[in-house]
C-alpha cells in the first residue's frame, strides 16, 4: 500500500517537472487597461508563437490595476489607459525606467445595433427618457467622457457609472442601456454594438503609456513584450483594433 | 465561561480559526484613520450611501416578510417531492454567487428579460439602474434567510394549538393572526434580523442588476469597493461603520433567538 | 342551547399509514361515553375524526346536522362544528392570559361580553384569582382545569376529551377528576372521553366503549363490560381470567385442545371467565369433586398486599389468587410444578 503510494508520488513529481524536458518556462505578467483586451490578446498570441515566452494578461479598469499594484500585486508590465495613472505609479516608485506612449484612443458613442433610438451626436444623449451609461470618473474612459461632454456643453444624467469601460459596452450589448461613451477601439472590436462618431472638436484623445514595473522578476521578457507592442507588428495589431498609433 | 475541558488539539485548531476571524477585524480597527474618521463620516458620499443602504435594506426586509412568511407557511404545509423542490428553489439564492444572481435578475427583469420586456414594452417601466432594482437584488439574496427561519419555527410549533383554536371556532385567518403568528414571533424576528444584515451587505447582485449611481443605487458595499481605489480612507471608514452595525446586530440577538434557526 | 337534548350518530372509517379504524357510535345528550383501549387502538384517531381534524369516510351527524358524509361529500370544517376539545396536556395558548384563553372561543363567536363570561366561568371554578396569569405560571392541575373551562365556555354541543387526566400527577388527578365530574354533570351536550386508564373510564363514564385494533370489541355500562369481558384487554382491566373456545353442553374445548368443564355452557363459540379467587393450586394431584384439574408451571408471582397472584402456564393458562401463607406453605416459586383446580360452577360462560 505504501509502496504503491510512493510510486504514484514519484510519477506525479516527474510529470510536474517534466513537460518540456526540464527547460524552465519564460513568462511575463501584464496588467493592462480593459480597453486593450482585444489588441493585447492578439499581441500575446503573437508573443507565444514567435518566442518561447508565455504571457499572462490581466485586464481591469486602470484605477483597479493601479490599486492592485500599489497593494503589491506581482506583475512585470503595466499598460495604462491614461498618463495620469502612470504618473501616479511613477511617483509611487512602482516603475523601472520611463514609460512610453504606445497608442492613442478617441471616444465614440456606443448604441444598440441599428441605432434604434436615432442618436446622432453627444447632444442627443441628454434626451429625456434615454438610458445612458458612462464609465465612472475614476476610470480614464469616464474622465475623458466627462471632458468630451463638457466640450460639447451637454449635461447627461447617467443611469449607472461602470467600473470599467467594457462594462458600459456590455450594458448596451445586453440591451439594458440605450447609449454610452466608450473608446473607438471598443466599438471596432465589439461587433455587438454600433458607433456614432464624435467630432474631433468635442472629442478627447487618450494617451496609452506602457512601462516595466520595478518589482519585475522577468526583465528580459518584459522588455521583449514592450518592444513587441511598440514594433510594427504590434502597432499594426493596435491599429486594426481601432487605436491610433504611437 | 468554559465549562468542560477542551482537548489541546481542539483548542489549537479553534484558536487558529478564531484568528482568521479576528485578524481582519483587528486590521480594520487598527488601520482606521481615526483622525479623519469624523470628516469621512459627514462626507456627503458617505451619508448618501448610508442612507440609501438603510432604506434599501429595510425595504427589502419588509418585502421579505410580506412574501417570505407565506412561503414559509406553504413550505411547512406541503410534503414530499413538491416540498423539496420548492425549498430548493427558495434557498437557491443563498448558495448562488451574488453576481450570478444579478445576471439572472437582468435576464428576468431587464429590458430584454422574460418579464422585464413585457413591463418595458407595455408599461414603459424599466427596472435596472433604479433604487427599486437595488431593493429587488437585496430581497432576492436575503429573503431565503427569513424563509428558512420561519419554516423551522413553524415545523417546531405544536400543531395542536391551531387545532384547539379551530375547535374553539376560529376561522383560518383568526388562527393565523391570533395563534400562529404570535407564536412564531421569535422565529420571524431572528429571520428578519439575519435577512436585514444580509441585505445590508449585498454587493454582487446589486452592482450587476442595479448598477452604480450615488444616491440612487450606490449602497455602502459598492461605495466601499469604489472608494478603495480612489479614497482608501473613506473606504476603511465606511467598512468600519458597516462592521459596527453588523456587530451590534449579532450581539443584540440573544442565543435563544438564534436558536430558532 | 342549554336543556335541548343532542344526539351524536357516527360511523367512522379512517385509513392512515397502515392503520385502519372502523367504528360506529351513538351517544345521547347528557351521556358520557368513555372510549377505552390500549395504546394504538385508534381512540385518538376516532376523536380527531369526530372533531373534523382527520379525513374520514362514513357519516357523522350531531343534533340532526350532518357533519360528515363521504357519500354526499359533506364535510363541515372543524371551526363550524361548535365542539369543545380538551387535550391531555392542556395546550393553553402560551402567549395569552388565562382569561384570554378561556375567552378565545367566545371572541371567535364575536361575543361582546366574552371577557365577562370568561371571568364568570373562572370564578365559578375558583380560578378567578389566576385570570391575568400566563399559562406557564399555572400548576398542571390548574392548567388542565382552565383548558376544560375554555372548551366549555363556548357551550359546545359535543365535548371531546383526549385523555384529560393522564399527564397529571397522581396526586392531582383525583382533584381534577372531581372537577371534571362536576362540570360534566351540568353539561348538556354529548361527551366523549378517550382514555387508556380504566379507573378514569369507570369513574367518569356512563357507558364504556372498548376499542382495540381499530374496531369496537365491546360496549356497555362499566359493570356490563367488566362482567363479561370480550377481550384480553378488558379481562385484564376486570382482573379476571378469560378463555375462549367451542362449547359442547357441559364442557368447552379451547383452541389448544384442552377441555374445560362448565355448567350450561350451551353450544357454539363462547367466552369463559374464571375469577382468580376461584382458582386453587396444589403441589400434588388432588382427589376430589372438581373436574377441572390441570397440570401447570408457576410462571410469575406478584404480591398484592396479603393476596398473591400466581400466573400459571399450562394447557389452560390461568392466574390464581391465593394467600401469602399458602404460597409459603406450598413452597411455591417461579418454575414450580403445580396442579390447577377450578370448580365447573365457577366457570362463567357467555356467547362470543
Amino acid at each position: 500500500m505504501i509502496r504503491r503510494l510512493l510510486v504514484l508520488l514519484a510519477i506525479a513529481a516527474m510529470a510536474a517537472c517534466g513537460g518540456n524536458g526540464g527547460i524552465p518556462q519564460a513568462t511575463v505578467t501584464v496588467f493592462a487597461a480593459s480597453s486593450l483586451k482585444p489588441a493585447f490578446d492578439k499581441i500575446g498570441a503573437r508573443l507565444l508563437t514567435t518566442t518561447n515566452i508565455v504571457p499572462t494578461l490581466s485586464y481591469a479598469g486602470t484605477q483597479t490595476l493601479l490599486s492592485q499594484l500599489t497593494q503589491g500585486a506581482p506583475a512585470d508590465v503595466f499598460a495604462s489607459a491614461d498618463v495620469a495613472h502612470m504618473t501616479t505609479a511613477q511617483n509611487a516608485g512602482l516603475l523601472s525606467g520611463q514609460s512610453r506612449i504606445f497608442a492613442h484612443n478617441k471616444l465614440e458613442i456606443a448604441v444598440a445595433r441599428g441605432n434604434p433610438k436615432g442618436i446622432r451626436s453627444l447632444a442627443d444623449l441628454s434626451r429625456p427618457g434615454l438610458v445612458v451609461v458612462l464609465a465612472d470618473p475614476s476610470v480614464p474612459a469616464g474622465k475623458y467622457a466627462a471632458q468630451a461632454l463638457k466640450n460639447a456643453g451637454v449635461a447627461v444624467h447617467p443611469a449607472s457609472l461602470e467600473q470599467q469601460v467594457t462594462g458600459v459596452l456590455s450594458k448596451i450589448a445586453l440591451g439594458e442601456a440605450d447609449a454610452g461613451i466608450v473608446y473607438v477601439s471598443d466599438i471596432v472590436t465589439s461587433g455587438q454594438v454600433d458607433g456614432v462618431t464624435i467630432p474631433d472638436a468635442q472629442n478627447v484623445i487618450g494617451d496609452y503609456p506602457i512601462a516595466i514595473l520595478s518589482s519585475t522578476q522577468n526583465r528580459a521578457e518584459a522588455e521583449t513584450f514592450m518592444n513587441l507592442v511598440l514594433s510594427a507588428d504590434g502597432q499594426a495589431i493596435l491599429k486594426a483594433a481601432g487605436f491610433e498609433g504611437a | 465561561m468554559i465549562r468542560a475541558r477542551i482537548p489541546p488539539a481542539i483548542g489549537i485548531l479553534a484558536g487558529v480559526g478564531l484568528l482568521l476571524f479576528l485578524l481582519p477585524l483587528a486590521g480594520l480597527i487598527v488601520r482606521a484613520p481615526w483622525n479623519q474618521a469624523l470628516g469621512e463620516l459627514t462626507d456627503p458620499t458617505t451619508t448618501t450611501a448610508l442612507g440609501l443602504s438603510l432604506f434599501c435594506s429595510l425595504t427589502a426586509t419588509a418585502i421579505a416578510m410580506v412574501l417570505g412568511i407565506p412561503i414559509a407557511i406553504v413550505l411547512a404545509r406541503t410534503h414530499g417531492t413538491l416540498r423539496n423542490l420548492l425549498r430548493a428553489l427558495t434557498t437557491l439564492p443563498m448558495v448562488l454567487p451574488p453576481v450570478v444572481g444579478g445576471v439572472a435578475l437582468l435576464l428576468a427583469f431587464g429590458r430584454r428579460g422574460i418579464a422585464g420586456s413585457v413591463l418595458y414594452q407595455v408599461f414603459g417601466l424599466q427596472i435596472p439602474f433604479t433604487t427599486a432594482a437595488a431593493v429587488m437584488a437585496e430581497t432576492f439574496v436575503a429573503m431565503p434567510f427569513l424563509v428558512i427561519a420561519v419554516e423551522a419555527g413553524l415545523r417546531s410549533l405544536d400543531h395542536r394549538y391551531e387545532e384547539t383554536a379551530r375547535a374553539l371556532g376560529a376561522n383560518q385567518w383568526t388562527v393565523l393572526a391570533r395563534v400562529t403568528l404570535p407564536l412564531l414571533r421569535p422565529a420571524i424576528f431572528s429571520g428578519a434580523v439575519l435577512c436585514w444584515a444580509r441585505a445590508l451587505g449585498e454587493f454582487g447582485a446589486t452592482i450587476t442588476f442595479a448598477g452604480n449611481f450615488p444616491g440612487r443605487t450606490q449602497t455602502v458595499p459598492i461605495a466601499v469597493y469604489l472608494a478603495l481605489e480612489t479614497n482608501p480612507d473613506a473606504a476603511i471608514t465606511l467598512s468600519l461603520i458597516l462592521l459596527v452595525v453588523s456587530l451590534a446586530i449579532l450581539v443584540g440577538m440573544r442565543d435563544r433567538w438564534l436558536g430558532a434557526l | 342551547m342549554a336543556g335541548r337534548p343532542v344526539t351524536l350518530e357516527a360511523s367512522v372509517r379512517v385509513q392512515h399509514e397502515g392503520f385502519a379504524l372502523d367504528a360506529e357510535l351513538t351517544v345521547a345528550a347528557g351521556e358520557t361515553v368513555a372510549v377505552l383501549g390500549p395504546n394504538g387502538a385508534g381512540k385518538t384517531t376516532l376523536l380527531r375524526a369526530l372533531a373534523g381534524l382527520v379525513p374520514m369516510s362514513g357519516r357523522v351527524t350531531l343534533d340532526g346536522e350532518v357533519l360528515d358524509d363521504s357519500a354526499g361529500q359533506v364535510h363541515v370544517p372543524t371551526e363550524r362544528r361548535h365542539i369543545g376539545l380538551v387535550f391531555q396536556d392542556h395546550v393553553l395558548f402560551p402567549h395569552l392570559t388565562v382569561l384570554e384563553n378561556v375567552a378565545f372561543g367566545l371572541r371567535a363567536q364575536r361575543r361582546r361580553d366574552a371577557g365577562a363570561v370568561a371571568r364568570r366561568w373562572l370564578d365559578d371554578a375558583g380560578l378567578g384569582d389566576r385570570a391575568s396569569a400566563l399559562p406557564r405560571a399555572l400548576s398542571g392541575g390548574q392548567a388542565q382545569r382552565v383548558a376544560l373551562l375554555r372548551a366549555l365556555a363556548t357551550e359546545p354541543r359535543l365535548l371531546l376529551l383526549d385523555e384529560p387526566l393522564s399527564s397529571l400527577d397522581v396526586s392531582v388527578r383525583a382533584e381534577v377528576r372531581r372537577e371534571l365530574s362536576r362540570q360534566l354533570a351540568t353539561f348538556t351536550g354529548v361527551r366523549i372521553l378517550v382514555t387508556h386508564d380504566p379507573l378514569e373510564a369507570i369513574a367518569l363514564a356512563d357507558r364504556l366503549v372498548v376499542l382495540e385494533g381499530g374496531a369496537i370489541v365491546q360496549s356497555g355500562t362499566p359493570d356490563e363490560v367488566t362482567a363479561r369481558p370480550r377481550s384480553r384487554f378488558v379481562a385484564d382491566l376486570a382482573g379476571v381470567n378469560l378463555l375462549r373456545g367451542q362449547a359442547h353442553g357441559d364442557h368447552i374445548v379451547l383452541s389448544g385442545g384442552a377441555s374445560v368443564a362448565a355448567v350450561d355452557a350451551g353450544d357454539g363459540e363462547v367466552f369463559a371467565v374464571v375469577h382468580p379467587r376461584a382458582v386453587a393450586l396444589y403441589r400434588t394431584r388432588p382427589d376430589g369433586t372438581p373436574r377441572n384439574v390441570w397440570r401447570g408451571r408457576a410462571d410469575s408471582i406478584d404480591l398484592h398486599g396479603e393476596r398473591v397472584r400466581v400466573r400459571v402456564k399450562g394447557p389452560v393458562p390461568l392466574v390464581a389468587e391465593v394467600t401469602r401463607a399458602a404460597v409459603r406453605e406450598l413452597g411455591l416459586g417461579a418454575g414450580a410444578e403445580v396442579w390447577v383446580v377450578v370448580k365447573a360452577t365457577e366457570v362463567s360462560v357467555y356467547p362470543a
